[in-house]
C-alpha cells in the first residue's frame, strides 16, 4: 500500500492553509497506519469540528466528523459497536481540552482503548484565532489583543492524571519520532494520547509576527527538550520548553476488556436478568 | 400472562424485545429506572450498557454506535434533553437511526425533578437549532410505552432517523398490568443495507425513497458522514443545489410516509359536539371526563394523538370539523393548542392547561367544559 491508498483524493483540494502542520500530522498518521499494515476496513476515525478535525474527510477508513468536543464518546459509541475496530481520534487543542474536556477525563479514566491525537497549534484555527487553553501566556490572539493573561494548560498532565496508559508528546519537526508514537500508541491497548505540537502560520504566526510556517517549525525545534533531558533541568530552565518524548507507558485492564469479562462471569437468572 | 409493570420499565424492556445492543445515558429523575432496568438485562444479553459523564457524551455515543451497526437507545428528562439538542440535529444530518427518551417533567430549569409535565413537546420539534424534522411519539399507558418504544427501533431504521419517545413523569412512574404475551407487535425492521458493491455505494444517495441504505462497520463499505452539509458522497458542499436538496430530502422521507405511521385514537368523537383533544397521561383523564359528561347527557368526545410530530393535518382537520367547542388539555402553557387553533375553527378551540406538577384530572376537564357550556348559553 501506498500513503496514497489511503487517501479519498476525490474531496481534494483541503482546506488547510500553506503553511500549516496539519499535513504532517495526518501523513505521520497514515504512515504509521501502513507500517502496522492494519486493514483499512477495521480502522474507524472520529473528529470533532476545527480545522484539524476536517483530516477524517480525506481518509479512505470508517470516517465520522462530528461535533465540537465530541469526537470521543462518539468514538466510544464506535468501540462499543465493533470491539475488535482500532478507533483513531483527530482533535484539535480546544475541540479536546475545551469544550471536550470532561469527555477527555472520563475516556482517560475509564482507559478506554482509543488513540487520541491532538493537532495542537495552541490556538482555536478554525473560527479566527482565538485563545485557547494551551495558548502560550502573553501571546496574541483576536481574543486577547494584548497578549494572553493566563498560563498555557497541559493537555498530557490532564490525562496522566485521569488514568490514560499511553501518553506522549512530539511535533511537526521530529517526525519519525511521531511516527514511532502513534503505531506504539496504536498498539497499546487502553487509552492512548499524543500531543502533536503543530503551526498556525495564518493566526498564531501573524498575530505574533512570525514570518511563515517553516519559521514557526524551527523555533518548535529550538523549543523541544526530550523527557530524558528534562529530568535533570530546574523549572526555571524549563520555562518556555516543550517537553517531548514518551510521558506514560502503563499496562492496565482496558474499559472494554473487562466490561466483557466482567459479565461473562455472571449468569442468566430465569427473569433474563443478569445475576 | 399478566404483569403489574411499571412504565418506566416497560420502556426498557420494549427496548430489549427491538434488539436493543447500546444504551449510553446519564441519571435523572423521572427517567433513572429505564437505565436502571437495562442495566440488568443488557450485559447478559451481549450487549453494553454505559453510564455516560453526561448527557451530551450519552446521545453522542449512541450515535457512534448506531453509524457502526448497533441498535441504540438513551433515556433522559428534561434538562437532559436541553443537553442532547445539539445531537439531535448532528443525528438528523448525518441520518443516524436512534432512539430517544424524554420522561418530561416540570421546568424550565431543574423545575419540578419528580412531578409531571408535558413542555417539552415543542422542544422535541424544535429544540435543535436549524430546521430540522423528527418522528415524535407519546404513550398514555404503561402498554403504549412498550409498544411505541418498540416502534420507534424501527422507525428510526425504516427512515434512518432519531425518534423521540415523548413521555411523561406520570406514565413512567405508572404501575399498571400488562398482557406481554398477547401484544402484536410487527416484525423488527433491519436497516437497509447497500446491494452494490462498496465501490459504488454512497452514504447519502437520494434514490430508495430518500432513505439510503446504511451498511454496518467492517463490511467493506467505508463512508464518511458531516453534520456540515454535504453532497451524497457525504462530503462537505456549499452548493446551493445540493444544499436544498438535502434539506427537502431529510424532511420529505419521513413526510412523505406519514400514512404509514401517523397515529391517533378517536373515542366516541362520531357525534361529539364537544371534542377534547389530548395526549399523554392527559388523554387518560379526557377519557374518563367524556364518560362522566356523556351521562350527563353532553355528546363529548376525545382525539388523543400518539404521533405528535409530524402530524397528518389534514387527518386531524377532518376530526376538527363541525364541533361546537374544542378543549386542547395539556399540562403546559398551551403547545399541541397552537396546532389545533391553526387546523380548526379559531373561535371554538379552547386551552386546558396545568403546569404546577400535577395532572389534570377528569373532573377539572368535565368543570372546564361546564363552565363555557354555560358562558356560550349566558350569550
Ligand atoms: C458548540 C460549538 N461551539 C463553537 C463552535 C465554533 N468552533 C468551531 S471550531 C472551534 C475551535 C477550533 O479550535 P481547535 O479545536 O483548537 O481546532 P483548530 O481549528 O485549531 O484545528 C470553534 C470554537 C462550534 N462549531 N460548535
Amino acid at each position: 500500500m501506498k500513503i496514497k491508498d489511503y487517501l479519498r483524493t476525490d474531496f481534494f483540494p483541503n482546506v488547510w492553509c500553506a503553511g500549516c502542520g496539519n499535513g504532517i500530522v495526518l501523513r505521520s498518521t497514515l504512515e504509521a497506519i501502513k507500517s502496522l499494515e492494519i486493514p483499512k476496513d477495521e480502522i474507524a476515525m472520529v473528529s470533532g469540528i476545527g480545522c484539524s478535525s476536517r483530516a477524517t474527510g480525506y481518509v479512505d477508513f470508517h470516517t465520522i466528523h462530528s461535533l465540537h468536543g465530541r469526537a470521543i464518546p462518539v468514538a466510544i459509541g464506535v468501540r462499543a459497536a465493533k470491539p475488535n475496530m482500532k478507533v483513531l481520534v483527530i482533535t484539535g487543542d480546544g475541540d479536546c481540552s475545551s469544550i471536550g474536556g470532561n469527555h477527555l477525563i472520563h475516556a482517560a479514566r475509564r482507559n478506554i482503548d482509543l488513540t487520541v491525537i491532538v493537532f495542537n497549534n495552541e490556538i482555536y484555527g478554525m473560527t479566527g484565532g482565538q485563545v485557547s487553553p494551551t495558548t502560550p501566556y502573553a501571546a496574541r490572539t483576536t481574543t486577547t489583543p494584548l497578549g494572553n493573561p493566563e498560563k498555557s494548560f497541559d493537555i498530557c498532565s490532564l490525562v496522566m492524571g485521569a488514568g490514560a496508559t499511553f501518553v506522549a508528546r512530539g511535533t511537526v519537526f521530529h517526525v519519525h519520532q511521531l511516527i514511532k508514537f502513534i503505531k506504539e500508541a496504536i498498539n497499546h491497548k487502553g487509552f492512548s494520547l499524543i500531543d502533536v505540537v503543530t503551526p498556525c502560520p495564518v493566526y498564531y504566526g501573524r498575530m505574533n509576527r512570525y514570518e511563515d510556517g517553516i519559521t514557526m517549525i524551527k523555533e518548535i525545534k529550538e523549543k523541544a527538550v526530550t523527557v530524558e533531558k528534562a529530568r535533570s533541568l530546574s523549572e526555571n530552565e524549563l520555562e518556555g520548553k516543550t517537553v517531548i518524548g514518551l510521558l506514560k507507558k502503563e499496562e492496565k485492564d482496558e474499559f472494554l476488556q473487562s466490561y466483557l469479562s466482567f459479565y461473562n462471569t455472571k449468569k442468566e437468572a430465569s427473569d433474563g436478568t443478569a445475576v | 400472562m399478566r404483569r403489574l409493570v411499571q412504565g418506566n420499565e416497560a420502556c426498557a424492556q420494549a427496548a430489549i424485545k427491538a434488539g436493543l445492543s447500546f444504551f449510553a445515558g446519564y441519571p435523572i429523575t423521572p427517567s433513572s429506572e429505564i437505565a436502571e432496568v437495562i442495566s440488568r438485562y443488557l450485559p447478559y444479553k451481549r450487549g453494553i450498557f454505559m453510564q455516560m459523564e453526561d448527557e451530551i457524551a450519552s446521545i453522542n455515543a449512541i450515535i457512534g454506535a448506531a453509524l457502526a451497526g448497533a441498535r441504540v437507545m438513551t433515556a433522559t428528562s428534561g434538562p437532559g434533553f436541553s443537553l442532547m439538542q445539539e445531537g439531535i440535529g448532528y443525528a438528523v444530518m448525518v441520518e443516524a437511526p436512534i432512539v430517544l427518551v424524554n420522561i418530561q417533567r416540570g421546568g424550565p430549569s431543574t423545575g419540578l425533578p419528580t412531578e409531571v409535565s408535558q413542555g417539552d413537546l415543542m422542544q422535541s420539534r424544535w429544540g435543535s437549532h436549524g430546521d430540522f424534522l423528527c418522528i415524535v411519539l407519546s404513550p398514555s399507558s404503561v402498554q403504549e410505552m412498550y409498544e411505541l418504544t418498540y416502534e420507534a427501533f424501527n422507525l428510526a431504521k425504516r427512515f434512518r432517523a432519531p425518534v423521540i419517545v415523548l413521555s411523561d413523569e406520570v406514565v413512567g412512574h405508572l404501575r399498571e398490568g400488562v398482557d406481554f404475551d398477547n401484544i402484536s407487535l410487527s416484525p423488527i425492521v433491519e436497516r437497509l443495507k447497500p446491494e452494490v458493491p462498496p465501490g459504488s455505494y454512497y452514504p447519502f444517495e437520494p434514490s430508495f425513497n430518500g432513505v439510503p441504505p446504511l451498511p454496518e462497520y467492517g463490511t467493506g463499505y467505508r463512508f464518511h458522514v458531516t453534520g456540515l452539509f454535504h453532497n451524497y458522497k457525504g462530503f462537505p458542499t456549499s452548493d446551493k443545489k445540493e444544499i436544498s436538496n438535502l434539506m427537502d430530502r431529510l424532511q420529505n422521507k419521513i413526510k412523505h410516509h406519514i400514512k404509514e405511521f401517523f397515529k391517533l385514537e378517536e373515542y366516541q368523537t362520531e357525534d361529539a359536539d364537544i371534542l377534547f383533544v389530548s395526549y399523554g397521561i392527559t388523554a387518560r383523564s379526557a377519557l374518563e371526563a367524556v364518560n362522566i359528561l356523556r351521562r350527563q347527557g353532553i355528546k363529548a368526545g376525545n382525539l388523543k394523538l400518539i404521533t405528535l410530530n409530524p402530524i397528518d393535518e389534514e387527518v386531524i382537520s377532518s376530526i376538527l370539523e363541525n364541533r361546537e367547542m374544542i378543549f386542547v388539555a395539556e399540562l403546559n402553557m398551551g403547545q399541541l393548542v397552537l396546532d389545533i387553533k391553526r387546523l380548526g375553527c379559531k373561535n371554538s378551540i379552547y386551552a386546558i392547561n396545568r403546569y404546577d406538577g400535577d395532572i389534570l384530572t377528569p373532573q377539572q376537564l368535565v368543570d372546564e367544559v361546564r363552565k363555557r357550556i354555560q358562558v356560550g348559553a349566558g350569550n
